[in-house]
């Protein structure tokens, strides 16, 4: 089974601050460590476990600049057989749709039968692995953590819904599914895995090359800015023990002690 | 403006929660005396009863009526919407499991923009509508445009907005006909969370942790607050994608729905899918290193301090107010 | 018990010889005659008693350590050696019967000639030949059985205690003469098939003696986590024989994890060294953990809870994903940042990770830092400059991680221009004595405040509390590792007023306290954290207060003491935190 991960480089949320810069109209990018989007490396992983049992190559494929190179490779020293760069000018500003449409016509030159995608990445949107689903016509699934190869061009997926329940489906393949966290335990890559792969070299296309013809882009984020405190917590002061005493005298009111 | 649909969840003969607040959203959207359309799709007596529900709030009510939708199943679902939604509409969605699997694709099928997570809507100039969402989880917000000239697919965060019910004017139920569906997606069975060894459901005090912990270790601490004060320790996420508690204690969208009457909220920093498996509105304490986690925005206290240092003393305290000798 | 079996072998390893010579010549006599015989017919008698003893013990009367079915091969073995040498003296007693020679008094021979003196004489003979057959057959036998069990020990000891590593505190390189330069060379990292273990590793397998020395000091196999070293040793030596038999077919390049070792087993080790100290033939263990880790890494299979800090490390030089240019946030002022142009200074303090941003450990920085500067010494810091000293990242398998840290540390230190290094980290210590090349000297700051101390420079208050007892917990990479354990007790027993226990696991038995580095992050399946054994083996010292001189230590201790529900009655200070605390204040 030839599989296709779209991926994609993000800033590392869990361990840097996230915060406005001086302008006020973006985050402050200088001290941000960029890592692979969290979801997208378990989604690597799972295609790598899926082909070691079917057999067949993973691509991974990510849509931005030189900088983003790295995750590429990353994934390559992770098991990927291919990385491809999608990188041009005209896609500077590309939104969701854009980035999908870019993706479709990657897919179109290739032959995959299966394509994933991680659930969401930094901006919560979750909306490029469903938005290719559908240009390309293909069945999709989303916030799956579960996937089972079965004959007959099938895959028997479990979807994540509310109250930690799991939704059972089968698919018909080829098909576009958005991978949760969690789904499995990726493998680690170290610094001599990914200097094996450091001189690997990685296809770049650009427009021409995929016959996209750039579209404005229809939705546009016009600028950051920190959430009104508004009536928030009411914020406890003074020493450890002092803040720990006023919040008992709080807890007992709410009727929590007793 | 654009004819607006509100597309409603359903469970069991009842309307989710979401139907009211995405009416309210609409108002927001298009004027108070805008006229709203609900859309549900399904099968059966249930959907009948649904349909009845939603008349006495919103002026039409289009039934999508379907065997194969008796499980609502977003690749259905999707064919249904586009066939019977006149292009060029506002579509709104409830943003959850569901909303994420149907909307993005439903956008592309009907040639319309899409955005998720709106918490927001400030208004229409034009062709583009201006709206608030949220990225990095929570740490900032955005001013998002949308050129809907070509209608739209909008996912609302549920609880952004407050539920309307009303107006008293009587809403029509249309039985709207929808085609034959090719089920490249089939629903099997749905496997209910394994019931694990504490049901968290069951807790009026929850003390709940996150990524603040550090360590599967200090998880102890918690504990040991939890018992003191009666309660049980619950979880965020990352808690147990790292396997250092069972799924079971997780709450969240994709976790548990708690009701209790107090969540301390412990190096949690607050995204929206961990809040939103909090119900009830309890008295929500949060605790956390960082001062300008965004969990301080939607609690009722808050702590700025680390877990590790403040839960024993807290604990402790609890402890010297019961007379019980400090450990 | 050992020490007898071993000098009568080798006084009757003569007797051995002299029977044989004896099948052909009937009258030969041994050179050293009677006097060789008393000797021989004592030591004979000796091992006797002494083998079933020990079959006695192993059967009856087990220690722990010897677990399940090892015996059945001791056993035997110790029965072979008791045949042996009940045969000989049947051989002798029954000569001495027939020919009325005098035998030596009280000796096993003399125990057969009382039994045999009054049988009939071809009953004698019957027994004189057949001790002689019964003598002979177990001995070649015996010879040929040996290095199918644990006596193989006694030949390949020689040369695995020859051929061990003088340089202990030197860790083996991925393979021994490939320079860094030329290490992408290397096709496959560390060990994951028993072929990839070194000649001398396996020769170590052949050599163990099967004691269990090594698992009764192992902290890991004391609180129950699935480490055993001895095991370690002995499942590999099994794997050898069983792919390596005399006849048939050899080897399968089997990975070694899986089949016979576990994930968790090999993580579970914290370096601390405890067994290699113990074992009485120098069978090493840290290296081939090490290796072994070294090839888990290579194939991806590092436990999610580790992947983190070592991404941390590469991305953001320490363990805790912090920003670089916060490093140097904990001085608060009381040290410089040594940046080459303006500040220099002849002396680095080197901080590393865990000062650097542990806010409760970030006191003993400070408190080094008053210390050094009390102590008239001209130090600075790298600042954002330092890196992690790499020192776990490479007993993690995280070879080219280390590298890396390596190589980037050692040029900002030489930038520096500094003459000498202090440290109040004993890993990094470690790492900067043994694993870094080119860097100046490196002390650890006990050793600095001993030194100040003795000079007169350091002038140590009188306690106040009295009431407290100390006792001085060994760092395993200050103490063990490093033979650093006199000056911290120098130190300590320079403060009047102090009182000081020591607890019975101390120097270089000391108990590892849990681990430090990237061992914090694991979390093996344990009975009891070796933290909270440590602590209560302070309080049963009779000790309120632990004193330790590593800020790992601190961590694990300061926790388990919590844990163990010991707040009121024991605390945990730093040797810095403790002399900051004495000493006159700035």
């Amino acid at each position: 089974m030839d599989i296709l991960v779209c991926a994609r480089r993000v800033p590392d949320t869990s361990e840097n601050e996230i915060a406005l810069n001086s302008a006020q109209n973006d985050i402050e990018r200088d001290d941000l460590v960029y890592s692979v989007n969290e979801p997208d490396n378990y989604a690597v992983e799972e295609a790598l476990q899926i082909v070691q049992r079917t057999g067949g190559e993973v691509t991974v494929v990510t849509v931005g600049g030189e900088d983003d190179e790295e995750i590429l490779r990353r994934e390559m020293a992770m098991g990927a057989n291919h990385g491809v760069l999608i990188s041009d000018g005209a896609f500077m500003d590309a939104d969701g749709k854009s980035i999908a449409r870019i993706l479709e016509a990657f897919v179109k030159k290739g032959h995959y039968d299966l394509i994933l995608t991680g659930v969401q990445a930094e901006d919560g949107a979750a909306q490029v692995g469903g938005m290719l689903a559908a240009l390309l016509d293909y069945p999709f699934a989303s916030l799956v953590s579960s996937i089972e190869v079965l004959d007959g061009g099938k895959l028997k997926i479990g979807r994540e819904i509310e109250g930690g329940n799991r939704e059972i489906n089968e698919i018909d393949l080829p098909c576009v599914l958005s991978i949760q966290t969690g789904i499995n335990e990726p493998r680690y890559v170290g610094m001599r895995g990914i200097r094996q792969v450091a001189s690997v070299p990685i296809p770049t296309l650009g427009a021409s090359e995929l016959g996209v013809v750039p579209e404005a882009p229809k939705v546009r984020r016009t600028g950051y800015f920190l959430p009104p405190a508004g009536k928030g917590a009411a914020m406890l002061s003074g020493n450890r023990e002092e803040m720990a005493s006023k919040l008992i005298e709080m807890l007992r009111a709410k009727g929590g002690l007793n | 403006m654009p004819p607006i649909f509100v597309y409603v969840p359903h469970n069991g003969g009842s309307v989710d929660d979401t139907a009211f607040e995405l009416l309210a959203a609409a108002h927001t959207m298009a004027g108070p005396e805008a006229c709203v359309t609900a859309v549900a799709a399904g099968w059966g007596a249930e959907l009948d009863a649904v349909c009845e529900q939603l008349r006495a709030s919103f002026d039409e009510v289009w039934e999508l009526a379907q065997g194969a939708l008796v499980y609502p199943n977003a690749e259905l679902v999707r064919q249904a919407l586009a066939a019977v939604l006149p292009r060029g509409c506002i579509l709104l969605v409830p943003h959850n499991h569901f909303g994420v699997d149907l909307s993005p694709g439903l956008s592309i099928r009907m040639n319309s923009v899409y955005v998720s997570d709106v918490l927001e809507i400030e208004g229409l100039e034009g062709d583009w509508l201006k709206l608030v969402r949220q990225e990095f989880g929570g740490q900032v917000s955005t001013h998002v445009r949308c050129d809907v000239s070509a209608g739209a697919v909008l996912n609302v965060r549920p609880g952004a907005f407050q539920p309307l019910e009303g107006p008293a004017v009587s809403g029509q139920v249309r039985e709207v006909a929808v085609g034959p569906l090719t089920a490249r997606r089939r629903y099997l069975s749905t496997i209910a969370a394994e019931a694990g060894d504490v049901d968290i459901t069951k807790y009026k005090i929850l003390v709940s942790i996150g990524r603040g912990i550090q360590e599967p270790d200090n998880i102890v601490i918690a504990q040991e607050l939890a018992d003191i004060l009666g309660g049980a320790v619950s979880c965020s996420r990352p808690v147990v994608d790292a396997k250092w508690l069972d799924k079971s204690r997780q709450v969240g969208s994709s976790g548990k729905t708690v009701k209790p009457k107090v969540y301390l909220a412990c190096g949690i920093s607050g995204s929206f899918q961990h809040l939103s498996g909090i119900k009830g509105n309890p008295f929500l304490v949060a605790i956390n290193k960082n001062p300008k986690a965004p969990i301080f925005r939607v609690a009722d206290v808050g702590i700025v301090d680390d877990l590790l240092e403040f839960l024993p003393e807290l604990t402790n305290k609890v402890r010297e107010e019961r007379g019980v000798p400090a450990k | 018990m050992h020490i007898l079996l071993f000098a009568g072998f080798l006084i009757l390893a003569l007797r051995a010889f002299a029977l044989l010579i004896y099948g052909i010549d009937a009258k030969f006599i041994m050179p050293g005659g009677p006097i060789y015989g008393v000797v021989r017919d004592y030591a004979a008698t000796v091992v006797f008693f002494v083998a079933t003893a020990a079959a006695v013990r192993r059967i009856a009367f087990r220690p722990g350590r010897f677990g399940k079915d090892r015996s059945a091969d001791a056993i035997f073995l110790l029965a072979l050696i008791g045949l042996l040498m009940a045969a000989d003296a049947v051989f002798e007693g029954a000569r001495a019967a027939a020919q009325h020679e005098p035998v030596t008094f009280l000796s096993l021979s003399w125990m057969a000639k009382g039994a045999l003196l009054h049988a009939s004489a071809p009953w004698q003979r019957n027994f004189y030949l057949g001790a002689y057959l019964v003598h002979g057959l177990t001995f070649f036998f015996l010879l040929c059985y040996r290095p199918f069990g644990i006596q193989f020990h006694v030949e390949t000891s020689l040369f695995s205690i020859y051929f061990a590593k003088l340089d202990r505190g030197q860790l083996k390189p991925v393979r021994w003469g490939v320079p860094d330069a030329h290490i992408d060379q290397v096709k496959s990292f560390g060990v994951k098939t028993f072929e990839d273990f070194t000649w001398k590793h396996m020769l170590d397998f052949y050599s163990c003696a099967d004691c269990g020395r090594c698992s009764d000091q192992c902290p890991s196999n004391t609180v129950g986590r699935p480490l055993s070293p001895r095991l370690f040793t002995i499942k590999a030596r099994n794997y050898c024989f069983q792919h390596y038999p005399v006849t048939g077919r050899t080897g399968n390049g089997e990975p070694l994890i899986g089949a016979i070792y576990s994930e968790d087993e090999i993580w579970s080790c914290t370096t601390c060294g405890a067994c290699e100290a113990e074992c009485p033939l120098l069978v090493e263990y840290i290296d081939k953990i090490v290796d072994l880790r070294r090839g888990l890494v290579d194939a991806g299979r590092v436990p999610q809870m580790l992947q983190k800090p070592l991404k941390a490390l590469e991305s953001r030089g320490n363990p805790f994903g912090k920003m670089e240019k916060k490093r140097a946030g904990w001085a608060n002022g009381v040290a410089p940042v040594l940046n080459g142009n303006g500040n220099r200074a002849g002396t680095l303090y080197f901080v590393d990770s865990i000062t650097s941003y542990d806010e409760r450990i970030q006191s003993i920085g400070r408190a080094t830092a008053k210390v050094l500067g009390r102590a008239g010494v001209d130090f600075g810091i790298l600042g954002a400059a330092e890196r992690d000293s790499g020192h776990d990242a490479r007993r993690f398998g995280e070879e080219m991680l280390f590298m890396a840290l390596r190589d980037y540390n050692t040029q900002a230190i030489r930038a520096s221009g500094v003459s000498r290094i202090v440290t109040a980290d004993p890993h990094a210590y470690n790492a900067l004595k043994h694993d870094y090349r080119d860097v100046p000297p490196v002390e650890h700051i006990s050793q600095t405040i001993a030194r100040e101390v003795r000079s007169g420079k350091l002038r140590l208050q009188p306690l106040e509390d009295s009431a407290a007892v100390y006792t001085y917990h060994d760092p395993c990479y200050l103490g063990r590792h490093n033979q650093v354990f006199d000056d911290p007790r120098e130190v300590l027993d320079a403060i009047p007023g102090l009182k000081r226990v020591e607890m019975s696991r101390c120097r270089d038995r000391s108990f590892c306290c849990g681990g430090g580095g990237l061992a914090l992050f694991y979390e093996p399946k344990e009975e009891e954290r070796m933290g909270v054994r440590r602590v209560r083996m302070a309080a049963g010292a009779g000790a309120s207060v632990i004193v330790t001189a590593c800020p790992f230590c601190m961590v694990n201790i300061e926790d388990a003491i919590k844990v163990a529900g010991m707040e009121g009655t024991m605390s945990a200070i730093d040797l810095v935190e403790l002399v900051e605390q004495q000493t006159a204040g700035d």
